[in-house]
C-alpha cells in the first residue's frame, strides 16, 4: 500500500510502469528537427529529453563537466551538447551531419532525425524528411521568419511530411510577448499556401528555460495550445499509404526447397489477405495470394509495415525488383517518369545525364530526358527554367529508363513513388527522386520550347503578370506560325516567287515572336479593360 | 499475437513490430545486393536479437550467410559456452577467428593495455577475418543510441580497402533505398539495429523469448573493484594486486566483451522483467561500464575510423 502511494506521488515511476506493461501498444513517430544554425535546435531537443527525464545521470554529469557548470540551476546547462556528435562538429559548435536520436515516453517511441540547418547541408535535411511524419521547425523569436525557415518548411512539405510544428524559440529573450509570436505565425501562414496539404501548429517555447517544451509555461498564459511533447505524443502517425492500395516490392525470392517459392518484402501500401487477386508488375501477370508467411505463423491479413513472405497460387515468373500490387488498383508501368529531383551530386545535373536508378527494389539505367526546371526554394518554390541543377537544388525533369518499371505518384505512396539516382562511376547516391507522374505518355512539362523561346522565358522571369509566361510564349509561337504561314501565302501570291516569300516568312518568325511576346507582356501588365 | 495484431485493417502494429520489419528489410537487402555477406556474432544481447531476426528474415529457409565470431581469447567463459551451444542448436555455419599474430605476440589487456589489446585482437582480427574469407558485407548489431559517433553512421556504412570509415564521405540514405554499390576494394558494414535502443532490445528479447548469455542476469560472482569498475575474476589470468581478495557480489552485466574490460553492476535482476525494470529505472547509460570507451574523448569515433566495427 505504501509503495502504491509512493508511486502515485511519483509520476515518473508510474509512467515507467506504464511503459513496461503497455509497450506493445506504443506507436512509433519519426520526426525531423530542423532550424537555422543559431535558432537553438540542439538545445531544444536536449531540453526535451532532460525535462522528460530521459537523460541518464552519467550523461548529465558529462554535460555539467562540458558546460563547466558542476553545480547550479538547470537552465545554465548547455543542452545542445547532448546532441552534437562528431569531434569536428563539437569544435565548430554546429551540427554538420544528420544524427538520429531515440527516446520513448509512456505513449510513443520517437526516432528523431536531427538535421543541420545550413543550406549546404540541405541533403541531410531532405534525407531526414523522407521518412518523417512530422517536422519540427525552429524559429528564433528575435529574428523572426527567415528565408531558411521557409526553405525548411518547403523541403519538408515537398518530401511528404504532413505535420509541421513551428516552435518559436527564445521567447524568454523577447519577454514572452504574444505579439512577437502572433507576427511570426501570421508571416508563416501568409506563405503556407505554397506547402499544400499540411497541418500547421505554432508553439511558443524557450529551450533555455523549458517553457512549453514538456512543462506548460507559467510565463505565457496567453498560449492555450499543446506543449511540444503533447503535440509529439498525439499527432496522427499513420502513413498515408496505409489507406491506399496493396503494394509490396519483392526483395528476395526464397527457395529453401524444390517445392517452396516465397516472395519476401515489406508491405508498402494498403493491406493484403490470402485469396486476394494481385498483379505482378511490370510483367502484368495476374495471380492470387496463397499464404502470408512469417516466422511467427501465417497471417490472415497483413496491413502496411511488416516484412513478410508471400506465396502465390500460380507458378508465375517473379523476381527481385517486381512489385506485387492490388489487381484492382495497380501501379503504373512506364519507362518515362516526370519527377521532382533533389540533386546532391558534386557537379551539375544536366539533360542527358546517365545514372543507375533504384526504385523500390528495382534497378535500371536512367537518362535525364528533356529540359530541367528549377524549383527555387529561395523564391517560395517558384518554378523557373534552368539549364541544369546545382548541388542542393530541387527541380522537375523527365527520366527515361532502359526498361519499364512499376511506380506510383509520390503523393500516393512514398515507397513505390520514390527513387535514388546513383552515379555509375563513383557509385555515390547523387539524387533523390519523387515521382509526379508515371505513364507511357509522360511528357516533358511544359511543352518543349525552342532555344529562342528558352531565352525569352528567362527574360520573362523579370516580369510578374497574371498570364503565365509559358502561356504567353505558347501564344506567341502559335500566333507566329499561323501569321507567318499567312505571310508566306500572301508573299507567294503577290511575288510569285516561293523563295522570296519563304525568306520573308522565316525572318519574320524570328523577329515577331519576340515582338509579340513583349507586346503581350506589356498588355498583361495593363489592368484596363479586364473584366 | 499476430492474430490479434492484424484482425482489422485499421490495426496498427506496435513500434517493436516496426523495428523488426525494418531490420528484416535491411538484412534481405544486404543479401540481395551483396556478393558474400557475413553476420558478425559477438554473443551479446544485440547479437542474439540479430540472429533471431535473421532467422525470421529467411524463414522457412536457412540463414543465407555464415556467422563470424572474432574471438579475442579474453571473452567470458560463459560466452564461449553459450556461443557453441547456440551454433549447435541452430545449425549455424559458425566461423571463429582468432588473430594468431596477436596470440604469438602474447597481446593481452593486462600486459599491453586495453587500447592495444582491443586494436590487435578485435579490430585487426576482424579485418583479417573479412579479408581472409573475402566478405564484402558484414552485418553487425551496433545501435545508434550506443554512442554519439554511431548516431550519425548510416545503416549501410562503407569502409575503404583499409577498412577505414570516413564520416565525411557518407552516402545519404533517404526512404528505405539503400545503395549497396561498392567502389573497388570497399566493403560494407550493415547495421539493422541502428534504430533500436537498449530498452527495445530487452523488450524484444522478452517478447520473442530469445535466449541470452546468463551473465546478463544477477547472481553472486567473484569480483574485484578497479578504479570504481567491478571486474569479474573469470579465470586465473587476472593478476591480483597484493592483498587483493575477490569478493562475492550479486552482479550482472549490461554489456559483454572481454572480461577484464567489462564492468559489472550491482543488481538483483534475475529475470527479464527485472532487467527491463532496471533498464527503465537506470540513471546510467549502457556503455558507462565499458573500459575502452573511456580512453579519451571522441575515442569511439577514432576507433571506428581505424576500422573498429
Amino acid at each position: 500500500m505504501n509503495m502504491l502511494v509512493n508511486k502515485l506521488a511519483d509520476p515518473i515511476a508510474l509512467a515507467r510502469d506504464a511503459v513496461l506493461y503497455s509497450h506493445e501498444n506504443k506507436s512509433l513517430l519519426r520526426f525531423i528537427a530542423c532550424g537555422s544554425v543559431d535558432h537553438g535546435k540542439s538545445s531544444l531537443l536536449g531540453r526535451l529529453l532532460f525535462d522528460a527525464r530521459l537523460v541518464p545521470d552519467d550523461q548529465i554529469e558529462t554535460l555539467r563537466k562540458d558546460t563547466g557548470q558542476l553545480t547550479g540551476p538547470d537552465d545554465e546547462l548547455d543542452f545542445s551538447l547532448l546532441f552534437d556528435g562528431l569531434a569536428a562538429e563539437r569544435e565548430q559548435k554546429i551540427t554538420i551531419d544528420l544524427a538520429y536520436r531515440f527516446f520513448a515516453t509512456a505513449k510513443r517511441k520517437f526516432i528523431v532525425a536531427d538535421a543541420p540547418g545550413h543550406e549546404q547541408y540541405t541533403r541531410n535535411m531532405a534525407t531526414g524528411a523522407s521518412t518523417a511524419e512530422l517536422a519540427l521547425i525552429l524559429v528564433n523569436a528575435q529574428s523572426g521568419l527567415t528565408q531558411q525557415t521557409r526553405r525548411h518548411a518547403l523541403i519538408a512539405a515537398t518530401l511528404g511530411v504532413r505535420h509541421l510544428v513551428i516552435a518559436i524559440n527564445k521567447m524568454d529573450i523577447v519577454g514572452y510577448a504574444q505579439d512577437v509570436f502572433d507576427t511570426i505565425e501570421r508571416d508563416f501562414r501568409s506563405f503556407a499556401g505554397r506547402l499544400g496539404d499540411v497541418e500547421l501548429t505554432f508553439i511558443p517555447v524557450s529551450a533555455k528555460k523549458g517553457d512549453n517544451v514538456v512543462h506548460r509555461s507559467q510565463a505565457m498564459a496567453w498560449y492555450r495550445g499543446p506543449t511540444l511533447l503533447e503535440k509529439l505524443e498525439t499527432v496522427d502517425a499513420t502513413p498515408r499509404a496505409a489507406r491506399s492500395a496493396f503494394r509490396m516490392a519483392v526483395q528476395w525470392v526464397s527457395r529453401p526447397t524444390a517445392d517452396f517459392r516465397g516472395y519476401c518484402g515489406l508491405i508498402a501500401g494498403g493491406s493484403v489477405v490470402p485469396g486476394q487477386e494481385i498483379v505482378v508488375q511490370p510483367s502484368g501477370q495476374r495471380t492470387r495470394i496463397k499464404e502470408i508467411i512469417t516466422a511467427s505463423g501465417e497471417l490472415a491479413r497483413a496491413g502496411i509495415g511488416p516484412s513478410v513472405t508471400l506465396t502465390l497460387t500460380d507458378d508465375v515468373d517473379v523476381s527481385r525488383g517486381d512489385i506485387l500490387a492490388d489487381a484492382a488498383a495497380p501501379a503504373t508501368v512506364a519507362d518515362r517518369f516526370n519527377a521532382r529531383i533533389f540533386w546532391m551530386g558534386q557537379g551539375a545535373l544536366a539533360p542527358g545525364g546517365r545514372f543507375h536508378i533504384k526504385l523500390a527494389t528495382a534497378k535500371a539505367a536512367a537518362r535525364i530526358a528533356g529540359p530541367i526546371q528549377l524549383i527555387d526554394l529561395a523564391d517560395d518554390a517558384a518554378v523557373k527554367p534552368a539549364d541544369s541543377l546545382l548541388g542542393n537544388e530541387f527541380g522537375h525533369c523527365t527520366l527515361e529508363l532502359d526498361r519499364a518499371l512499376a511506380a506510383d505518384a509520390y503523393d500516393d505512396n512514398r515507397e513505390t513513388g520514390s527513387f535514388i539516382l546513383i552515379d555509375a562511376e563513383s557509385h555515390d547516391t547523387v539524387a533523390m527522386g519523387l515521382i509526379e507522374r508515371a505513364d507511357a505518355q509522360a511528357q516533358t512539362v511544359p511543352v518543349r520550347t525552342s532555344l529562342i523561346g528558352h531565352a525569352v522565358l528567362r527574360i520573362a522571369r523579370l516580369f510578374g503578370a497574371r498570364e503565365s509566361h509559358s502561356r504567353s510564349i505558347a501564344k506567341a509561337l502559335s500566333w507566329r506560325f499561323t501569321g507567318s504561314f499567312d505571310t508566306f501565302v500572301i508573299g507567294w501570291l503577290i511575288t510569285g516567287n516561293s523563295k522570296i516569300a519563304g525568306s520573308i516568312a522565316l525572318t519574320e518568325i524570328v523577329t515577331k515572336i519576340a515582338l509579340y511576346y513583349g507586346h503581350e507582356r506589356v498588355w498583361a501588365l495593363v489592368p484596363w479593360g479586364r473584366r | 499475437m499476430n492474430d490479434i495484431t492484424f484482425t482489422t485493417a485499421q490495426a496498427r502494429s506496435s513500434y517493436l513490430d516496426q523495428l523488426e520489419a525494418e531490420a528484416i528489410h535491411i538484412m534481405r537487402e544486404t543479401v540481395a545486393e551483396t556478393e558474400k555477406p557475413v553476420m558478425l556474432y559477438s554473443i551479446g544481447k544485440d547479437s542474439s536479437v540479430l540472429l533471431h531476426l535473421a532467422q525470421k528474415a529467411f524463414y522457412p529457409g536457412k540463414l543465407p550467410f555464415p556467422v563470424l565470431h572474432v574471438d579475442t581469447t579474453w571473452k567470458f567463459r560463459e560466452m564461449i559456452e553459450f556461443r557453441d551451444a547456440r551454433a549447435r542448436e541452430l545449425g549455424l555455419d559458425l566461423i571463429v577467428h582468432i588473430n594468431q599474430d596477436g596470440v604469438k605476440r602474447g597481446i593481452g589487456p593486462f600486459t599491453h593495455g586495453s587500447e592495444l589489446h582491443t586494436d590487435v585482437m578485435k579490430t585487426q582480427g576482424l579485418r583479417q577475418a573479412l579479408d581472409l574469407h573475402g566478405f564484402d558485407a558484414a552485418i553487425g548489431g551496433a545501435r545508434r543510441d550506443e554512442d554519439k559517433s554511431r548516431a550519425k553512421e548510416r545503416i549501410f556504412s562503407f569502409r575503404n580497402a583499409h577498412h577505414r570509415w570516413d564520416p565525411k564521405r557518407q552516402r545519404p540514405e533517404p526512404w528505405r533505398l539503400f545503395n549497396a554499390e561498392k567502389r573497388k576494394g570497399e566493403s560494407i558494414r550493415v547495421f539493422p539495429l541502428s534504430n533500436w535502443t537498449e530498452l527495445d532490445v530487452w523488450l524484444y528479447i522478452l517478447r520473442e523469448n530469445i535466449p541470452v548469455v546468463p551473465l546478463y542476469f544477477a547472481k553472486p560472482r567473484p569480483v574485484v573493484s578497479r578504479g570504481g569498475t567491478l571486474i569479474m575474476v573469470d579465470d586465473e589470468r587476472l593478476p591480483l594486486e597484493p592483498g587483493e581478495e575477490p569478493q562475492l557480489r550479486n552482479v550482472r552485466f549490461r554489456t559483454l566483451g572481454c572480461y577484464p574490460l567489462t564492468g559489472a553492476v550491482d543488481s538483483n535482476a534475475t529475470t527479464l522483467d527485472d532487467i527491463i525494470r532496471e533498464t527503465l529505472d537506470s540513471r546510467f547509460s549502457e556503455r558507462a561500464g565499458r573500459v575502452i570507451d573511456k580512453d579519451g574523448a571522441a575515442s569511439m569515433e577514432r576507433k571506428k575510423q581505424e576500422g573498429y566495427f
